[in-house]
């Protein structure tokens, strides 16, 4: 079954993909289809969702959904930078320590370790409050607490393939050590690398929405999370405040973990055999 | 003998976490923009000059970096973390009495996501493929994919806001309830949703991860042995298949500490849980940064508990752990 074959047959994973596309559809349709800042005032405050503002105005008199157009943006931008991000950290630590063994490893790996330990996301709102929030801090702090799983799934792939016959072929032929771990080894490790990079930006846009309903979100850019936040005193008048923005954070994530196990299953058959994934 | 050798493993990785820790709050320090005591103190310009005074002599700023650095471990080993500018009290006080709070909600969100989500995984597992399983596979996904702070809030519009069944916020109420029974009841009934909120993410995870686990386990060769003498199925499945699959399902509970410790944060900001979580989210609001660091520190310090709590799990539920290789 070719990979294409193996996706279509997941039908949750098409689900997925459908609703992702419609996200980023969503986020470039923007500022076509609200072409104002989302952050200025429309309307009466409050007004319930129908009529003029289909999701209804918040306590300032934004369009909500303007603001969940514009925040489709963030979200998808967080997301999938910190994701690369988090990704090279990764490798490099990973390869490395895969590649080299010994001493270097065990320093690297205790060093994945204690970071593995490190309760994240407290790390995560240190470094954004530290560093002041925007788009940069939160990008910076979700690269530095998520990394660690993208190493060690790394080592243990460069690990296996080390030893393989073409990589001492390229050794004894006298390739340089960064053209093998580039060249040589990466394309051949990168398969369950994607895999679980699909998955780590459902985390990352959760962690941002996490981290704006706490305030730290960029305050040039309107996101779901900070949506929520601030609306959080009005929650029980205005309910579509938290529920819009909220479902629209659960779809996005919910779409990405979705297309992530479709991944899973297309590109590593022998698991789906066994029948450990649904 | 073995058990002391293994509190002694466990001593030293709980040393070297916590020294991590304190090294990354100051280097934390040091990075934000501006000179440490300007930065501790929240706002450059307009802080007092007797705190500002103060915390440099406390960091010894005129001195080299290194020793800047042996000043500020040796200060956090004897618990001295410095003053809250806001509030001008130890924050090592402030930390220490919300502490059993947090410890309290992980606590429970930890023990119900490990009861209800493995025996969820089994259920799928069993009735894999037929309707059960796929109610529990889709709820499990559903879940994962929700931000904890609008379960909570969901949970309070229906259960507080509509239903009037628990109460929306904090751990007591304030008017003592009548009755011992009540009373008796009170924190319990506080606790029902910020521990469902915490809690219902991680039995998502654990009830996928235990079906995984289950279904990859049952085709073994020594379930198939089991059966073949004749065991009964459940026999089959609770001591054999379960009790195998328990272990991943254990190692990555204590994985997971550091992040129910930060979701925490989350959950006791929507709850207005007075716990260390929502000192962080003071602390954040008011820029008080020794505070924040305290925080860190502290829920680095329940992580390690957890952790000691899951590697003892681990040890009875797997006697080849204690038994040496």
């Amino acid at each position: 079954m070719t990979f294409r074959q193996g996706f279509a047959h997941n039908r949750g994973a098409l689900a997925g993909l459908a609703v992702l596309i419609g996200v980023v559809v969503l986020a470039a349709a923007a500022p076509v289809l609200f072409p104002f800042d989302p952050w200025d005032s429309r309307g009466a405050p409050l007004l319930p969702p129908g009529g003029a503002f289909a999701f209804g105005t918040d306590m300032l008199g934004r369009d909500v959904i303007a603001g969940i157009f514009h925040g489709a943006r963030v979200s998808l931008f967080i997301g999938v930078v910190s994701t690369l991000f988090a990704v090279a950290l990764g490798v490099v630590i990973g390869a490395v320590s895969g590649y080299f063994g010994g001493a270097v490893d065990d320093v690297l790996m205790r060093f994945t370790e204690l970071f593995q330990t490190v309760p994240s996301f407290v790390l995560a709102v240190l470094l954004v409050a530290i560093l002041t929030p925007g788009l940069a801090s939160i990008v910076l702090a979700i690269a530095v607490v998520t990394w660690p799983p993208v190493a060690r799934l790394a080592r243990s792939e460069f690990l296996t393939l080390r030893h393989r016959e073409f990589v001492e072929a390229a050794v004894l032929s006298g390739v340089s050590t960064p053209r093998i771990i580039l060249v040589e080894l990466l394309p051949n490790a990168l398969t369950p690398i994607v895999i679980m990079a699909s998955l780590m930006v459902a985390t990352a846009i959760l962690t941002e929405s996490a981290l704006s309903f706490l305030g730290l979100g960029d305050p040039n850019h309107i996101s779901w999370g900070y949506m929520i936040g601030a609306a959080r005193a009005v929650f029980r008048q205005a309910w579509w405040l938290s529920v819009f923005p909220g479902l629209a954070i659960f779809l996005t994530v919910l779409a990405i973990n979705l297309v992530g196990e479709g991944l899973t299953d297309a590109l590593n058959p022998h698991l789906r055999r066994r029948g450990a994934t649904p | 003998m073995r058990f002391l050798t293994f509190l002694l493993a466990w001593a030293v990785k709980a040393a070297a976490i916590v020294l991590t820790i304190v090294v990354l709050n100051f280097c934390l320090i040091r990075l934000a923009p501006g000179d440490v005591a300007t930065v501790l103190a929240g706002e450059s310009g307009a802080a007092d000059p007797e705190f500002l005074a103060r915390t440099r002599a406390e960091f010894g700023l005129d001195k080299p970096l290194a020793a800047q650095l042996l000043t500020y471990v040796g200060n956090v080993l004897t618990l001295d973390l410095g003053v809250s500018y806001r509030t001008r009290r130890p924050v090592a006080d402030m930390v220490l009495e919300r502490l059993p709070a947090t410890l309290m909600l992980t606590g429970a969100a930890f023990v119900f996501a490990l009861l209800v989500g493995p025996a969820l995984g089994v259920l799928a597992a069993i009735r894999a493929r037929r309707p059960a399983d796929t109610a529990i596979t889709v709820l499990a996904l559903l879940f994962y994919a929700m931000p904890i702070f609008w379960v909570g809030l969901i949970l309070i519009l229906v259960f507080s806001v509509t239903l009037g069944w628990l109460p929306p916020f904090g751990m007591r109420s304030i008017i003592p309830p009548v009755g011992d029974v009540a009373r008796a009841l009170d924190v319990p009934r506080h606790l029902v949703l910020p521990t469902l909120t915490l809690g219902l993410f991680y039995v998502a995870i654990y009830a996928r991860l235990t079906r995984g686990a289950m279904l990859e386990t049952a085709g073994l060769d020594f379930v198939k042995t089991a059966r073949a003498k004749g065991l009964p199925e459940w026999r089959v499945v609770g001591a054999h298949v379960f009790r195998c699959a328990m272990l991943p399902i254990i190692t990555f509970a204590g994985l997971q500490a550091g992040h129910l410790v930060g979701g925490a944060i989350v959950a006791e900001t929507v709850f207005a849980w007075p716990g260390i979580g929502r000192l962080a989210f003071d602390a954040l609001l008011q820029r008080d940064y020794n505070l924040l660091l305290a925080v860190f520190l502290a829920s680095a310090v329940a992580v390690v508990l957890i952790n000691f709590a899951t590697d003892l799990l681990l040890r009875i539920a797997d006697p080849r752990i204690g038994a040496g290789r």
